[in-house]
């Protein structure tokens, strides 16, 4: 295939949890996906430690940016911008990769764009499978998110529609697999385990599903109690656990109350298309359950591939691209780490020109970032 | 030689370009929550001030710490991509030394400590010979717990200023907070004299705040 140069060439920089990504992309074209995780110093833990995650995002940083280079075998000088993740995730990890995106953006001279990690989640389908379908009915399902998104302009429209209101799906998962001393993180191990049992076996509660209930939020908080409660009480009677069963019952409530309630959008909206992202979207059952419901339903249903789905550099410069491309503003100097950045803002443009570049007062949102990022200021 | 120094390890953003013979323009900011936003404009700020582009820059001086700031990864990471970008050395030195320099630059002689805000009501400080020698590894202690090694001896910086009861003898009439132009013509008389820097790791002087989750708790009511 000719190279095709009149498309948008971004570097991507994410650094909102555990993995340092830097991800090159041209247009819809992916030429390099590095990434560093810090996932097994968390693994002692049971779960993400922000200052752990925010060290060794320091490290990784430099190191990554030169491998993604190397990887896609492109030099900066031709880069047509910088796009980092501004939010939403760990204050004090977010603030490494977007400090070192406006360093990289301003000692090259390009455009920085900082952009919403969740927007990012759904733009990366476009490395995948082409220009998302306008709107796109997107379900982002990880460690850190529950979503339903109705996305009329990826750089510019993302509508919420449902979340959960308690637990993320992936968290679910890391919970129960600590209950059954899995260890951690706990999605895979759960998948694993569950192609192995019965998920019928046990009928744990779906969450949100009744009729007076909000129609697309999620809550997987019950469902995590019922599923201890169970084990618990077959430990009490002295009988033995059976794994298999509790991960594949388990994972069957989750994926059910997801699918329906992701499909139930589609039809609500008139939406042919379903695109799932996020860690949780490389769960072979979620795949599989939502395959067949979208089928049934005429819905053409999009997943990256599993490395795409979780938490990469790729994905934040798949959505620079379409900012460049669709000649979205770039960010100020000043640009902010937002551990709270709205789904609604895509991205965070700069005041003023709309360029950005050497504006170095004022203030992009009214919401108070300030207060997320003192709360644990000391070391996260 | 054209130095670019800055240091984020202390509420203070603070940003320096220095032609090895004097600092040529300078623009230091106190706010402890605004590191990342305030960097950037800082740099652009100074270099513009100056008539300079950042390609002029051959070295990159940045204060690794001790800082107990999300802040302090703030500078090290802009260094560090600096350098990286514009292919020139990173030269890392202790934030206490930069103000050690200042307060010799002031005209402070003798022996000192310097101590800064390390918050959780901790200091960070190091003790000094005099403005260029530092005589202890910079440690983090409470003020009560050192007083006895402290005391009597002369004292800058906002840590000494935050806590006369352990520094009986503060100088508040000197710099207090963090200089990057005292950093870099501290670090320009290193590259003259062949003196030596740190590795270019921060200082954060306290293990990460992480915890093993207590052992799975019961949700079933007993
Ligand atoms: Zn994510």
């Amino acid at each position: 295939m000719a190279r095709r140069t009149d498309e948008p060439l971004v570097l991507g920089i994410e650094t909102s949890c555990d993995e340092t990504g830097v991800g090159i992309v041209r247009g819809h074209t992916l030429l390099a996906d590095a990434v560093a995780s810090s996932v097994d110093e968390h693994a002692r833990f049971g779960g993400v430690v922000p200052e752990v995650a925010s060290r060794a995002h320091l490290e990784a940083m430099v190191p990554t940016i030169q491998r993604a280079l190397k990887d896609a075998g492109v030099s900066a000088k031709d880069l047509d911008g910088i796009a980092v993740t501004a939010g939403p995730g760990l204050a004090g990890a977010l603030l490494v990769g977007v400090s070192a995106a406006k360093a990289y953006a301003y000692a090259l001279g390009k455009p920085l764009y900082g952009v919403n990690h969740l927007a990012s989640h759904i733009c990366v389908d476009q490395l995948e499978h082409g220009a998302l379908p306008e709107p796109t009915m997107a379900l982002l399902v990880s460690g850190g998110h529950s979503s339903l998104l109705l996305a009329p302009d990826i750089t510019a429209d993302v509508r919420p529609l449902g979340s959960t209101i308690d637990d993320a799906a992936g968290e679910a998962f890391d919970k129960i697999a600590r209950v059954l001393n899995l260890g951690f993180p706990g999605g895979p191990v759960i998948d694993r385990y569950a192609r192995e049992g019965d998920p019928d076996a046990i009928r744990f509660p779906r969450g949100l599903t009744g009729p007076r209930d909000p129609i697309y939020d999620f809550s997987f908080s019950g469902l995590k109690t019922a599923v201890a409660r169970w084990i618990e009480a077959k430990r009490a009677a002295g009988e033995n656990v059976p794994v298999a069963d509790v991960a594949a019952s388990f994972q069957e409530a989750v994926v059910d109350v997801l699918t329906r309630k992701a499909v139930r959008a589609c039809k609500d909206h008139g939406v042919d298309h379903l695109m799932i992202g996020g860690g949780v979207a490389a769960n072979t059952r979620l795949r599989a359950m939502a395959e067949r419901r979208c089928e049934d339903a005429g819905i053409t249903l999009r997943v990256p591939r599993p490395k795409l789905c979780t938490d990469n550099g790729a994905m934040v410069a798949a959505l620079g691209a379409e900012m460049v491309a669709r000649g979205r503003a770039s960010s100020s100097w000043d640009l902010s780490a937002d551990s709270s950045l709205p789904v609604t803002e895509s991205h965070v443009p700069g005041h003023g020109d709309g360029h950005g570049h050497g504006h170095g007062h004022g203030h992009g949102h009214d919401h108070d970032h300030f207060h997320e990022l003192s709360k644990d200021n000391l070391y996260s | 030689m054209l130095l670019l120094a800055l240091d984020t390890a202390t509420p203070a953003v603070t940003v320096a370009l220095h032609d090895g013979d004097s600092v040529v323009a300078e623009s230091s900011q106190v706010d402890a929550r605004r590191h990342g936003e305030l960097l950037l404009p800082a740099v652009d700020r100074v270099l513009a001030e100056a008539g300079r582009k950042l390609d002029a820059v051959t070295g990159i001086v940045v204060g690794v710490g001790p800082g107990p700031y999300t802040g302090l990864r703030v500078g090290i990471v802009t260094a560090a991509t600096f350098a990286a970008v514009l292919d020139v050395p990173v030269h890392s030195l202790c934030t206490l030394d930069g103000i050690a320099y200042a307060a010799g630059l002031a005209g402070l002689e003798g022996e000192f400590v310097v101590a800064t805000d390390a918050r959780r009501k901790e200091v960070y400080w190091a003790r000094y010979a005099d403005a260029r020698t530092r005589v202890t590894e910079p440690a983090v202690d409470r003020p009560a717990e050192l007083a006895e090694r402290v005391a009597g001896l002369t004292a800058v910086g906002a840590g000494a200023v935050l806590y006369p009861d352990a520094f009986t003898d503060v100088r508040a009439d000197l710099p207090q907070h963090q200089s990057a132009g005292a950093l870099a013509a501290l670090a320009a008389e290193k590259l003259r004299t062949g003196g030596e820097f740190l590795p270019g790791q921060p200082l954060y002087l306290r293990r990460p705040d992480a915890q093993v989750p207590a052992n799975y708790k019961v949700v079933t009511p007993q």
